[in-house]
């Protein structure tokens, strides 16, 4: 559990404090190092100051909203290479194409295990985009 | 004998007078050769005159012509014109000649002497001779005259008249004979000339029936020769055979037969002619029995009795024809249920049909003086109606209306009368015809449409505000309709935030669940894991709870897109085995597939399809405690559809329980603590999804025999081109 390169950092922005929590200790438990931002604001002084490997972004949250944080991510180029994970309570067809439109990089459905999260995390940074069809299930 | 001598002299140059027995001879000779009584005659004068110097003299000849009479053969020294009147009638017996010829011996007959006829020569005496007939007895055979009265005439004539006589009577006859032949000759043609001048055929036949006469038009019909052509000899070849068998008819019906009718052939333009047949039978002491036949032509008059047979057929069917149309118009007349009457020019109705009768004439049994007076009222009323026709002198047709009353039921009669006069060919009016129609149901239709306009009318105004209440309804409708639009919106809103505030806290608790599962935080006790596994698999049944009513949301708000693609079905199949492969692990059942391999790839929302197989899927472990479970794919050669199948050995579902599977929120078997998906919403959405694939999902099953679930899809979907 202790690679010899730098851990991965993580970029974990959920609005609900346990969901967060759930993620940060599997993450942290399997290696990863995880940084968290409870809006959209903050994800994005995060993402700018940190540079972190992955973002995993909650769409619905307070103030500025998930899409509009990963649209703005995608447009600075400091961040604009960063794969964004969306992670959504919401099931409605909508809301995947407009994380995509948005510029995510995949896509998953809320209720979300914290091993799947980690497999989708390894995926995305091994090159690997999972197919839309296959997020959703 | 001067006078002898002169005569002799003068005639006699080869005879020497008084030659005797040689010069009588010589005679003899001469008359043997004479052909006829003349020359005969006129060589017994000549040799008289030479022989005994006769100067003058007549030979006279008995003959049969025309009754006995004398007349003169030849003379001497004689004018023809005196010699012509020595003819003398037998019959006079009175007359010096025929008394001279009757005495049989010599007589004088003295010139100018009794009796005033005398003799021709006037005052010469004569010695008349007669001539010896044939047989002694007879009549003499002719007298002969001479004179002068010398012995020597007397003595030569006297041999002559015993001499000539018999030549001459001889030769007198057979000159007869000859004359009479001749007459027989002429009287055959003339009877020939006669009988073919009939145009009958005539015809005299022997007892075997051959033709002994005919006249030429019976020729004509029944004689040929190897001249004619081939067509007429057979003619008359037939001709002959009937004529045959006609006469032996006749034979055997006798005489008595009324008519025999012999049909025979024209030889010359093979015409049929008809003939009728008289015969009569003729007996001849030397002939034998013939039969005269005669056939008279009655061909025309059998083409005129036939004619006239026709034309008599012709006038009888022309006056049964007649009668039949005059029957016919009766019965039209009769058949029509109108009053039809007709009317000569003085008022009285001479033809009315039925319904005429029962207007206007009262029937006797019926006769009721209240029945009598209608019908003068209604006799006044048309009368009054036509009589006015009679007077406009221009319009052929007049209509009008009259009122007139049933005699029979006193019931009034609105009527329309339309006359139209029959105008002869001079212009006059011979008659008038009226056909009455009655106006009582058109009026009561009148008064009937009268009703039918207002009661329209008054539905039009109901019809109007019923309109303009549908308008309000449609209006209410429209208005609740969009408010229930709105209200469906909200719902889905609602359901699709609920789903995601239940998500956001079952995602925590999933969460913990698995890291403790895990051993994130350490290890645990196993009553401790047991009791988590439970939170686990409760928590994962609610889950799929919020998943299903999810889906029945999406579906019923029109919100589950479908992504069309070509995609193999067995690969399918395989995915969904792997991915239920822990259940079927769990399971214990014998669990296989039997896919055609074959299959063309179906064109379909990939997911959907999935979704489904793996509800039917798991359903069929989640109920078959023990036994099998077979997974078939193939192509239904009927429907030209795919047929996905689960088939399972489970607990079945009854008859009456395949209905309600299908339904929202229904299970046969519902029970929260299995492990595994079921809100009772599972068939509910895979015939939803099936359906919107153009699909069908059906299940055959019966309880303690297992279930077999179909789901059936086309090849592509219909809106997918």
């Amino acid at each position: 559990m202790t690679p010899a390169a730098p851990a991965t950092l993580v970029l974990l922005v959920d609005d609900y404090a346990d969901n967060r929590d759930i993620y940060v200790q599997f993450l942290t438990y399997s290696g990863l190092r995880v940084e968290e931002a409870e809006n959209g604001h903050q994800a994005l002084d995060k993402a700018f100051t940190l540079r972190p490997d992955v973002i995993v972004m909650d769409l619905s949250l307070p103030g500025l909203d998930g899409w509009e944080a990963t649209r703005r991510l995608k447009h600075d180029p400091r961040t604009r290479d960063i794969p964004v994970i969306a992670l959504t309570g919401h099931a409605l067809a909508g809301h995947s194409k407009g994380a995509f439109d948005a510029g995510c990089d995949a896509f998953i459905t809320k209720p979300c295990l914290p091993e799947r999260l980690l497999d989708e995390i390894r995926a995305i940074l091994a090159g690997r985009r999972p197919r839309p069809g296959e997020s959703t299930s | 004998m001067p006078a002898v001598r002169t005569a002799a002299g003068r005639a006699g140059r080869r005879v020497q007078p008084g030659a005797g027995v040689a010069g009588r001879l010589e005679f003899l000779e001469a008359l043997l050769v004479a052909g006829d009584p003349v020359q005969c005659a006129q060589r017994a004068l000549s040799w008289l005159q030479r022989r005994a110097g006769v100067r003058r003299g007549l030979c006279l000849a008995a003959v049969a012509t025309d009754g006995p009479r004398l007349i003169p053969m030849a003379s001497l020294g004689v004018r023809d014109s005196a010699a012509a009147k020595f003819s003398v009638d037998l019959e006079a017996r009175d007359h010096p000649l025929t008394r001279a010829l009757l005495s049989a011996s010599p007589v004088l007959i003295a010139g100018n002497g009794s009796g005033a006829a005398a003799t021709p020569l006037g005052k010469t005496d004569l010695q008349a001779i007669p001539l010896a007939p044939i047989r002694a007895g007879d009549l003499p055979a002719g007298l002969l005259l001479v004179t002068p009265l010398t012995p020597a005439v007397v003595a030569e004539a006297r041999w002559l008249g015993r001499v000539l006589g018999p030549r001459l009577a001889e030769l007198v006859a057979a000159r007869r004979r000859e004359e009479s032949g001749q007459r027989l000759q002429r009287e055959r043609r003339l009877l020939s000339s006669i009988i073919n001048a009939v145009t009958d055929p005539i015809l005299l036949t022997d007892g075997e029936g051959r033709i002994i006469i005919a006249n030429a038009r019976a020729e004509a019909l029944l004689a040929t020769d190897d001249e004619q052509s081939e067509g007429r000899r057979r003619a008359v070849a037939l001709n002959n055979m009937l004529f045959s068998a006609a006469l032996t008819r006749r034979a055997i019906e006798g005489a008595e037969a009324p008519r025999h009718e012999v049909p025979l052939v024209d030889p010359v333009d093979g015409s049929d002619l008809l003939f009728e047949l008289l015969s009569t039978m003729t007996s001849d002491a030397r002939e034998g029995t013939g039969i005269v036949s005669i056939l008279r032509n009655v061909t025309d008059l059998q083409r005129a009795t036939a004619e006239l047979e026709e034309n008599y057929r012709k006038l009888r069917q022309t006056e049964a024809d007649a009668r039949a149309e005059r029957d016919r118009l009766d019965l039209v007349i009769d058949s029509v249920a109108d009053p039809i009457l007709v009317t000569d020019p003085g008022g009285n109705t001479v033809l009315m049909n039925a319904p005429a009768e029962h207007l206007f004439t009262v029937a006797p049994e019926a006769a009721s003086a209240e029945a009598q007076r209608l019908v003068q009222a209604n006799d006044a009323h048309f009368s009054s109606f036509v009589s006015n026709l009679f007077f406009e002198g221009d319009s052929r047709r007049r209509s009008g209306r009259i009122s007139l009353v049933d005699p029979g039921t006193g019931a009034a009669l609105p009527m329309e009368a339309i006359s139209g006069k029959i105008v002869s060919e001079h212009g006059e009016v011979t008659a008038v015809v009226t056909i009455l129609h009655d106006r009582t149901e058109e009026l009561e239709r009148a008064r009937l449409y009268e009703e039918l306009k207002k009661v329209s009318a008054e539905l039009e105004v109901k019809v109007r505000q019923a309109t303009a209440e549908l308008v309000r309804q449609n209006e209410l409708l429209r208005r609740s309709h969009i408010a229930l639009e709105q209200a469906s919106a909200l719902k889905s809103q609602f359901l699709a935030n609920m789903s995601h505030e239940f998500r956001t806290p079952l995602n925590a608790i999933l969460g913990y669940t698995s890291m403790l599962l895990k051993g994130v935080s350490g290890e645990m006790t196993s009553a401790q894991r047991r009791n988590l596994e439970r939170i686990d698999s409760n928590s994962q049944h609610l889950l799929s709870i919020i998943n299903d009513i999810l889906d029945i949301t999406r579906i019923e708000a029109g919100k589950m897109p479908l992504t069309l693609a070509d995609f193999p079905i067995p690969d399918l199949v395989d995915e969904v085995l792997a991915e239920v492969e822990p259940l079927i692990a769990r399971s214990q059942l014998e669990v296989a597939t039997r896919v055609d391999r074959a299959l063309p790839p179906l064109r379909s929302d990939r997911q959907k399809v999935k979704q489904i197989v793996i509800n039917l899927l798991t359903n069929a472990l989640k109920f078959t405690p023990e036994g099998w479970v077979r997974v078939t794919a193939a192509a239904d050669p009927n429907t030209g559809r795919v047929a996905i199948a689960v088939a399972d050995s489970g607990i079945g579902i009854s008859a009456k329980d395949q209905t309600v599977i299908f339904e929202d929120f229904r299970q046969a078997d519902d029970s929260p603590t299995r492990q595994y998906t079921g809100a009772g919403l599972g068939l509910a959405i895979c015939r939803r999804l099936a359906s919107m694939l153009d699909g069908e999902l059906s299940v055959r099953s019966a309880l303690g025999e297992g279930s077999t679930f179909t789901l059936a899809l086309p090849r592509a979907p219909k809106d997918s081109g």
